[in-house]
């Protein structure tokens, strides 16, 4: 079953098409890898995926309710609350805000009290706050970050920040999560645990995951098919064997160093 | 355990609210607190109340307002008008706050809509031109005597602005400390993960200014019934800025700054009111030795919290 897929998408800055006719389909439950040289595109498809940028071309389709919706140009909240989630590659946590209020904004739109009920602090606040609470307490035993539930994230070593985007993207409750280099700045040690982090998540929360990484080994290690994007043109699809094989991919890394 | 902890520090609010209320009262008819230092309580509340509802919009939502004295002559004058329509009978300060709230909701929510949809500071231009409209406005129209201003009846004392001030900060606070409010700090703290969260960010925005410029106004109502005179002037560019160094001084995003700061500042200017040419230089000074030695403010983001403490006291019983 198909949750997603592009037909033609592009999006040009001037003259410069960042990605250029990308069509692609993503099914329901697979760990797919995108992958490029810098300046690929990578990004910016996540961007036009999760609304932040608008496409200049193409369609986007998310399966909602049983159907493909087109979600291109809709904003990035609307798209959010129709099951996408995702990390960013420079990470983007709400410093000022410990990382246990971090995972409670992840929460919010599934947060049921009115602005009255909050100022006048009417029972179903505190009913609601203590399962929000406990919810996102499970959610930092997941990234195992309870410990410091009540330090403010821009506190947090580099890898414990990944790992809390992750899980705050999980707060919205996503079927479909973008990960974007998450292992960036990962020690070997961290950059294992994250592997069993992701195989992890996408068991125990039902996610398709698409992920963009320049760790390789992780790439070809969990992910179940990959997408090569070069000069924001698609130049490879397939399983990670092929991909290690495939003279274009060989071509466009070589290119870069 | 969670749940004996909120009724607790509700409890101890209590307690303060109860309790600063009396002394208040025992300090008045022992004559400690004058005539004059009530005239200054008069001040210091109304500051508060302006510089929480400003530190709502400024230091939690981060959405930079230059307006808020604009909202605060619109109660000012609804109720000097209503007041003088009803020939200063009391409940003509109610009703003319209502009626102060109703055409702020109104006038926020025309400068906010279109404005904060963008990315940027285009509030604080659109504010800064709100501020002077009403003003140019309010000079020329009849109902409020032009120029020349209205002078009032006064219909209220401390008991009054204490309550409202109380109010102001129980909902401004409950607000901040709620889904609502979180809303509104990840928008300061960055819009586009805040969107990502699946956070409508132009209505959260939207939502902190309007309840801000309620008690902006909800204030204008309060000065107008306590001090005889308003004129347009009071409400100029200037007094804003002034509300806004109130915020900034305290810390942007601390309300404890703000009550902490409103109380200095306040008092420092009753003190300076005979050399109103100084008081802009001083001003002026302070705004600087801020920027320098401390761009966070007094208090920077602390809150002063009940919870906090009782938290405190329970480690140290454990530990003993
Ligand atoms: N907002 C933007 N404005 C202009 N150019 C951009 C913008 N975002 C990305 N680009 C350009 O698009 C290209 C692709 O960038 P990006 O998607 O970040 O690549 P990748 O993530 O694959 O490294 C780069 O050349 C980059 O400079
Ligand atoms: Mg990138």
């Amino acid at each position: 079953m198909i949750v997603l897929q592009t037909k033609n998408l592009t999006r040009n800055f001037g003259g410069l098409a960042a990605v250029s006719n990308v069509s692609l389909e993503i099914k329901k439950n697979e760990l797919v890898g995108l992958i490029g040289p810098n300046g690929a595109g990578k990004t910016t498809l996540f961007n036009l995926l999760t609304g932040v940028y608008e496409p200049s071309e193409g369609t986007i389709e998310l399966l909602v309710d049983g159907n493909l919706k087109s979600i291109g140009g809709l904003k990035p909240y609307t798209i959010t609350n129709f099951g996408i989630g995702r990390t960013f590659q420079n990470i983007r946590l709400f410093k000022e805000l410990t990382v246990l209020d971090n995972i409670k904004v992840g929460m919010n739109q599934n947060i049921n009290y009115g602005v009255l009920t909050a100022i006048f602090r009417f029972p179903k606040y505190y009913s609601e706050e203590k399962r929000v609470h406990e919810e996102a307490l499970k959610l930092l035993e997941v990234v195992n970050l309870v410990d410091k539930k009540d330090e403010l994230a821009k506190n947090l070593p580099y890898g414990e920040q990944r790992k809390l985007e992750i899980a705050r993207a999980l707060a919205t409750n996503p079927r479909v999560l973008f990960l974007d280099e998450p292992a960036a700045g990962m020690n070997p040690i961290e950059t294992q645990e994250l592997t069993d982090l992701i195989r992890k998540i996408k068991d125990d929360f039902n996610l398709t995951i698409i992920l963009i990484e320049h760790d390789m080994s992780l790439v070809m290690n969990v992910c179940e098919r990959i997408y090569v994007l070069d000069y924001g043109k698609l130049i490879a699809s397939g399983d990670p064997d092929s991909i290690k094989n495939n003279k274009k991919v060989i071509e466009a890394y070589l290119g870069e160093d | 355990m969670r749940k004996n902890q909120f009724t607790k520090t509700n409890l101890a609010w209590l307690l303060v609210i109860i309790g600063s209320y009396l002394l208040i009262n025992v300090l008045i008819s022992a004559g400690v607190i004058n005539k004059i230092y009530q005239t200054v309580m008069l001040t210091i509340g109304i500051n508060i109340i302006l510089a929480i509802s400003l530190n709502l919009i400024i230091g939690i939502t981060g959405q930079f307002s230059l307006g808020h004295a604009g909202f605060m002559s619109i109660g000012a004058y609804s109720a000097g008008v209503i007041v003088k329509m009803m020939d200063g009978a009391p409940s003509s300060v109610y009703i003319g706050m209502l009626v102060g709230i109703l055409i702020s909701i109104v006038v926020a929510l025309i400068v906010a809509t279109p404005t904060l949809r963008l990315k940027g500071d285009y509030l604080a231009i659109a504010t800064l031109g709100f501020g002077e409209i009403i003003r140019i406005v309010i000079q020329n129209m009849k109902i409020t005597n032009g120029a020349a201003g209205l002078v009032l009846p006064k219909l209220i004392d401390w008991p009054v602005v204490f309550v409202f001030l109380v109010i102001s900060t129980i909902v401004i606070v409950s607000f901040t400390y709620s889904a609502y409010g979180r809303a509104c700090i990840s928008v300061r703290e960055d819009e586009i993960a805040s969107e990502t969260m699946g956070i409508n960010t132009t209505k959260y925005k939207i939502m902190a200014f309007v309840v801000g410029a309620i008690f902006a106004s909800i204030a204008g109502t309060l000065y107008a019934t306590s001090f005889y005179v308003i004129k347009p002037e009071i409400f100029s560019f200037n007094k804003s800025i002034d509300i806004l160094v109130i915020v900034v001084f305290g810390g942007m995003g601390s309300f404890t700054g703000s009550f902490v700061s409103a109380l200095l500042i306040s008092v420092l200017n009753t003190s300076l009111q005979s050399f109103a040419d100084i008081r802009t230089i001083i001003y002026g000074a302070l705004l600087v030795l801020i920027m320098i030695f401390r761009p966070q403010g007094l208090l920077g983001k602390y809150e002063f919290k009940f919870s906090k403490l009782f938290d405190k006291f329970a480690k140290k019983e454990v530990r003993q």
